[in-house]
């Protein structure tokens, strides 16, 4: 090594500083009494806990600055709980660092690798089993039973065959059937023209028949928004214009990106923003995507009104409902 | 001998003639531990699992993972008489009719997150010492592991109420593996038994979240802590500690009462915030329908960061022959925390590849001698930062009256310009702070003091650095830079080719550092004009 690259020596380790503790001993005597508070502390805090569980009711509240009003018995037995533990570890660790010995020991590192006569010693034992079992010299032995091994985790896997359905067509079909009955929710009423003023919004689910029940499932594929807008603010192609009724159009609730619910509609832009990754939809121009992470468009369904005035489904919705997935076919 | 000790005495011959654990437990109570408050860090997450074990064995008493629909008659009146599954309702019931359950509840969910952020620092603190080093590869690709099953976990245990933000945030998980091309449909039919939200999931990730994982967690963190055991700990470099030792305190007494003591401090720690902040309060969310959403949708903040990604996505889908390809699912959801967990995972492996250096290695880095490591963990978090901060645009938005739109273009163009960004200017600050390293070591620290010369010219005083304070500035190794063999002296090509030429160039990068002052250096100015 060249002198100039000489690195600078290494002085050992600093000498020990004795702390006060170790040379007065008012100073051990007072962190005894240090950490002994500590641990009372400690004590006083279960105590806390004891009397709050069983002596405070769980509907008194009390006021404190920055938390407001509070209930007294949750605070009791959250604080005593606290106060008990921390303390135990506070008196523990002063304990440590006032009394323990503080010298700093030195320990010395053995190399991780075995000697070579025990990796030699080694090889030599797993050959010789291996040679004793004949691996080497029975192929036939060694391939049918990796073969049977690798068949024999088959049964784990298909076992979970049973977790669920295979989903067929189900995710592109939903309860809107032509002339279904659009009705609100919560309420399950059904709705007419007239109930929607100019810029209001409504969630609405397809009409029950009689007997039957809403499960969660459903209203993840059928809940669908309708929003009112006057005729001329369309910017629609002639059959999306269509599928409008007085300037009330109607689209799947269920976002096109993940399936969160499509829930809040900024009135004077005519906007409709998924809270969940802020996927923005143009009503105007049949919920195109003006902003976001989503790709297509939420689904129109064409709606109509029957003989009562009612709206109704003028079709099934044309497109599967929510996220993408690969059997999709646009 | 008092009577104790009698009784000790016959315990331990009793425990001893049996198993023979008292040569082991001689040897292993003088175990030496190096103090440093870095060194917590993964105590905490050791510490914050227990805390998990405990609280969540609690709430598995009055928990019911059902979705079975109930009418809710608790004591909480806003919901009263409510349709909801049994598992929320069972939610409000440890929350409203189970003296302490409240407090568990609050504690478990605090506990998670601490649990995550201290796995996430204590990761940090290993990369940037490089105390993933050989021989400790192994223990790095566990932590990792346990930092993925983490943040499963986390997602599983937020889900299980059933309320209306985590049913939101099942939704989207439904979404991702929907999303996966040729099986996605499948899987979640399986998963979910049938069409979402159907009626299994709940319980079938009660038993992965209080059973299979935990399990896994236990051992993991066992190999985890066995191998820091075994291989004893790194230590930071200083006078008298070298790579062939161990400087510390020994287990018996005073590392026992220190880590043992810091196990209440942070479990009193815990339970004080689960006394006085609030966190998840379900109550105020309502029953899961897949109908409705509350505005600011949030997940906690270890998925934050994957929710962010998902939100700056290009919106990009391929159809084709009758299959949709949702890459905008795709992309931030799979593929790129894939390639950045995998490339976390094999760092130690690249590095040792990059600088050619097999040796083993027990003493740590201070970050800025090793500015290209440095540069490159700054990076990743800067990219990580980014989309953390996209995770909550929305709050961002209404709190700093910005619009989502700004923070969304922030976000798209910074993730892909600030990373290198950051890369390049840590890297030049490491330089910079080893120039500073090389002044203080050479010049000693500046003291503040004028001093006017006879001859009127003013001087500051600098006071020399002790030998020990020199030493620890001046003890690393500065790499040198693979020399390129493009054919040896024969005239045959180097068969690696590309490959060579790349290690070459990145360890000319990773040997990038100020000269460190010699001893001869260090000589020549002593004695001198200070």
């Amino acid at each position: 090594m060249s002198k100039e690259l000489e690195p600078l020596s290494d002085p050992g380790l600093p000498e020990h500083i004795h702390r006060k503790a170790d040379i007065d001993p008012i100073a051990a005597k007072r962190a005894e009494r240090q950490v002994a508070l500590l641990f009372s502390l400690s004590a006083f805090g279960t105590i806390l806990f004891i009397y709050s569980f069983f002596f405070i009711k769980d509907d008194v509240f009390i006021f404190l600055p920055i938390l407001g009003n509070t209930n007294a018995h949750q605070l009791g037995i959250g604080l005593g709980m606290a106060f008990g533990l921390f303390f135990i570890g506070m008196g523990a660790v002063h304990w440590a660092k006032t009394l323990m010995p503080d010298q700093e020991v030195i320990a010395y590192r053995h190399e991780l690798k075995s000697e070579p006569q025990d990796r030699d010693a080694l090889v030599k034992t797993a050959k010789e089993g291996a040679e004793a079992a004949g691996l080497g010299r029975r192929p036939l032995i060694k391939r049918s039973l990796i073969g049977a091994v690798a068949l024999s985790g088959l049964p784990a896997v298909i076992m979970l065959r049973d977790l669920g359905p295979l989903p067929g067509k189900s995710l592109e079909q939903t309860s809107w059937k032509t002339g279904t009955r659009l009705v609100t929710d919560p309420g399950d009423r059904p709705i007419k023209a007239s109930d929607l003023e100019v810029g209001a919004v409504a969630q609405v689910l397809p009409e029950l028949l009689p007997g039957q029940k809403r499960t969660l499932e459903d209203i993840g594929k059928d809940a669908v928004l309708l929003i009112r807008l006057r005729p001329a603010e369309f910017q629609l192609n002639a059959e999306r214009l269509s599928w409008t009724h007085e300037g009330i159009i109607a689209f799947s609730k269920i976002c096109s990106h993940m399936g969160c619910a499509v829930a809040l509609y900024e009135q004077t832009t005519k906007h409709l923003l998924c809270p969940c990754h802020q996927s923005t939809f143009d009503v105007t121009r049949a919920a195109k995507v003006i902003f976001g992470p989503s790709a297509r468009p939420l689904p129109q369904l064409a709606i109509t009104v029957d003989a009562e005035g009612n709206l109704i489904a003028k079709q099934p919705f044309t497109e599967a409902v929510g996220p993408s997935f690969w059997e999709r076919s646009s | 001998m008092s009577a104790r000790e009698r009784v000790a005495g016959t315990v331990a011959n009793y425990v001893d003639e049996r198993t023979g654990a008292a040569a082991w437990m001689k040897k292993n109570l003088q175990k030496v531990f190096p103090d440093h408050w870095s060194f917590m860090l993964g105590e905490i997450a050791l510490y914050s699992f227990v805390i998990l074990l405990l609280s969540g064995t609690f709430l598995t008493f009055w928990f019911d993972p059902s979705m079975r629909t109930v009418v809710y008659e608790g004591s909480y009146q806003p919901l009263k008489e409510v349709e909801m599954s049994a598992a929320y309702a069972s939610t409000l019931h440890i929350s409203f009719d189970v003296r302490g359950g409240l407090l568990m509840r609050q504690i478990h969910h605090w506990a998670a997150l601490i649990f995550m952020a201290a796995i996430v620092v204590h990761l940090m603190r290993v990369f940037f010492t490089g105390a993933f080093r050989k021989p400790r590869e192994f223990n790095w690709i566990l932590g990792i592991g346990l930092l993925t099953l983490g943040i499963v976990e986390g997602f599983l245990g937020y889900s299980l109420p059933d309320d209306l933000l985590s049913g939101t945030g099942l939704r989207i998980a439904e979404a991702i593996i929907q999303a996966l091309p040729v099986v996605g449909t499948y899987i979640s039919f399986f998963a979910f038994g049938g069409a979402f939200p159907g009626e299994v999931f709940i319980p079938r990730i009660y038993t992965v979240h209080i059973l299979l994982l935990p399990g896994i967690f236990l051992a993991l963190i066992t190999v985890h802590l066995m191998l820091v055991w075994y291989q004893k700990h790194t230590q930071y470099p200083g006078p008298g500690r070298t790579e062939k030792n161990v400087v510390g305190y020994p287990l018996m007494p005073v590392y026992m009462a220190k880590a043992g003591g810091f196990f209440f401090i942070v479990f009193g720690v815990t339970a004080f915030l689960g006394a006085v902040a609030s966190i998840n309060p379900i109550w105020l969310y309502g029953p899961y329908t897949p109908g409705q959403i509350s505005a600011g949708s949030q997940p906690d903040w270890y998925m934050g960061w994957l929710d962010g990604l998902v939100r700056m996505a290009p919106p990009i889908e391929t159809h084709a022959f009758g299959h949709t390809i949702s890459w905008n699912i795709l992309l931030p959801g799979l593929i790129i925390p894939g390639i950045l967990f995998t490339g976390m995972a094999l760092y130690p492996f690249i590095e040792s590849w990059m600088t050619g250096d097999k040796r083993e290695h027990h003493l740590l880095d201070r970050p800025r001698n090793v500015p290209n490591r440095t540069a490159l963990g700054v990076m990743a978090l800067t990219f990580t930062l980014i989309s953390l901060i996209n995770g909550g645009n929305d709050i961002i938005a209404t709190h700093f009256d910005l619009t989502i739109n700004q923070i969304m273009w922030f976000s798209r163009i910074g993730i892909i310009i600030l990373p290198p960004l950051s890369f390049v200017i840590t890297k030049r600050i490491c330089l910079s702070l080893q120039r500073a390293d090389r002044e203080l070591v050479l010049h000693g620290k500046e003291t503040g003091r004028l001093v006017m010369l006879p001859h009127g010219e003013f001087i500051e005083v600098h006071e020399e650095l002790s030998e020990a304070k020199k030493f620890a500035l001046t003890q690393h190794e500065q790499p040198k830079a693979i020399a390129l063999v493009t054919e040896d002296s024969g005239g045959v090509l180097n068969p690696k080719g590309i490959r060579a030429k790349l290690q070459a160039r990145f360890s000319a990068a990773n040997a990038e550092n100020i000269a460190k002052p010699t001893a001869t250096e260090v000589k020549e100015l002593e004695g001198g004009h200070h």
